[in-house]
């Protein structure tokens, strides 16, 4: 389970979390909605330690995630996490079956270059990617392969906990279609916790089990996906809706 | 007395600011040292910045000597004739082609060339998340992405300075043999002849130093870079001044080390 407790963060005068409180089951996949710039991306990369909260707490089953000390002791933590990018992220530098196989080839359970490659091509597979693609670069592939093959890099090595940030931003319905369902079958058949953030009510509908959402650092609503239609919270029914009139102020 | 302090105010900021860079580029540069005590090592990474930062710097960091060692002879044999001293100039040549212009004219050059690709490349990763990413599967961008290219120019550049040297000194050769009327054999005779080992070692030292220079700024600058085209550019550019800047000071610095008596 990861557990957030009264989490703040600024930056400046900008403050972007104000005390995010928010409890993630295990095995269950939360999904983030809320506007642009309302501290989305900033609240998975302070659990991905990629940002330091100014306040608050984070548990990743249990443990204090902002208090473990040294290198091995973070490598240990990453170890159980896999992260979709918006942008996928993936390194230019590199053929495609190295930017899947990259977590395999590194640390202390390295694995042979021939067998993290057979393993990358069976992960590019499974998002639906033929092996004629492994040998590839990332810029020779459309936006929704680099998707996808950020979706085999996040599943490489089977984590704990998946992140997806934005994960059909910027594709076509069907191609986001895909991710979705791709997204959700990877989640049940593994068995892992996942949190994603976006503002595609499609995406949410095909992904989630629960819902947060986050409006003015705090989290507004949290529910199951099946309440969301019902939820008689303003904030949230402008939201899913697509208003422009309603509590939450749109700048025109 | 409002001016005034006014004044004081903006100097003591920006004498302040200067302080806060210089603090985090020697933190930037200690940390990556430190890195070399610490495995894994990425030795792929380490031949392919190799490749790209000496290897392929090669021409340019020549023709830049040979044009030099060309120049250079013509000058000292124009400014050496007005007190008739014109058989100076293969040991001049040699002597300024070793210790100041091959490494000054060699670092410059890299800079331009290397120093601006790697903030550009280190920036443009930091903008597009692969830096976050990198971060995310287990591993440390500063032993991935800046102790390799700064071990390799510093290993890299020495090497290019020597082989410059060598080039500038042939550049000087060739106008003088066939443009000034110096014998071949008489030329090389004295190039050989006033040249001392420390000259071509201290040269070396210095390009050791604006090998390290050169790449802990492409480094530093890339991943200090804002967002945006705007943001890659920006460092780009501090990255290359902020090493053309350093390696001019560094030389100075290493010359009243190396030589003042």
């Amino acid at each position: 389970m990861i557990t957030l407790n009264a989490l703040e963060k600024s930056f400046g005068q900008n403050h972007v979390l104000r005390g995010v409180t928010l409890q993630v089951p295990k095995g269950s996949s939360m999904v983030i909605i809320g506007g642009s710039g309302t501290g989305k991306s900033v609240l998975l990369k302070c659990i991905l330690g990629l940002v330091t909260p100014d306040r608050g707490t984070i548990t990743v089953a249990g443990q204090d995630i902002l208090h473990a000390k040294g290198p091995k002791a973070r490598s240990a933590f990453l170890d159980r996490f896999g992260m979709l990018f918006q942008g996928g992220a993936l390194f230019d530098s590199l053929p495609v079956w190295h930017n899947v196989a990259f977590r395999l080839l590194r640390g202390a359970q390295a694995m042979p270059a021939q067998k993290a490659r057979a393993l990358a091509v069976e992960k590019l597979r499974r998002v639906g990617l033929g092996p004629d693609v492994a040998d590839r670069f990332p810029a020779e592939l459309s936006g929704g392969m680099q998707k996808r093959v950020g979706l085999a890099r996040a599943i490489a090595t089977d984590p704990e906990i998946i992140f997806f940030d934005e994960p059909t931003a910027g594709l076509d319905p069907i191609m986001s279609g895909v991710i979705n369902s791709l997204i959700r079958e990877i989640v049940v058949e593994m068995g892992a916790t996942a949190m994603t953030i976006t503002h595609d009510m499609t995406s949410v509908r095909a992904i989630a089990d629960d819902v947060a959402m986050l409006h003015d650092g705090t989290i507004k609503w949290c529910g199951p996906v099946a309440q969301i239609d019902h939820s008689g919270d303003a904030y949230l029914d402008q939201f899913i809706h697509g208003r422009a009139t309603g509590p939450i102020a749109a700048i025109r | 007395m409002t001016l005034i302090s006014s004044v004081l105010g903006t100097i003591g900021a920006a004498v302040l600011g200067a302080l806060a860079a210089v603090g985090r580029v020697v933190i930037f540069a200690l940390n990556t040292v430190s890195h070399l005590l610490r495995p894994p090592f990425y030795w792929r990474e380490f031949l392919a910045a190799l490749v790209q930062i000496g290897w392929l710097s090669l021409p340019v960091v020549g023709l830049t000597a040979l044009f030099t060692g060309g120049a250079l002879a013509l000058q000292i044999y124009a400014g050496g004739s007005r007190f008739n001293a014109e058989a100076v100039v293969p040991s001049i040549v040699a002597i300024g082609m070793v210790r100041e212009l091959g490494p000054v004219l060699g670092g410059l050059m890299v800079a331009a060339r290397v120093a601006s690709s790697i903030a550009a490349e280190i920036g443009t990763m930091k903008v597009t998340e692969q830096i976050d990413a990198l971060v995310t599967l287990s591993t440390d961008p500063i032993k991935y992405l800046t102790l390799p290219r700064v071990l390799a120019a510093t290993v890299s550049v020495p090497l290019l300075v020597a082989v410059g040297d060598a080039i500038g000194i042939m550049g000087g050769y060739m106008v003088g043999t066939t443009r000034l009327g110096f014998n071949p054999a008489v030329y090389l005779q004295n190039t050989a002849d006033f040249l001392e080992t420390w000259d071509v070692v201290s040269g070396m030292i210095k390009g050791a130093a604006f090998g390290f220079i050169v790449a802990l700024m492409g480094c530093y600058h890339g991943m200090q870079s804002g967002r945006g085209a705007q943001g890659v550019g920006a460092a780009t550019k501090s990255a290359v001044v902020a090493a053309s800047v350093l390696i001019l000071a560094a030389n100075y610095l290493l010359t009243e080390v190396f030589f003042a008596a």
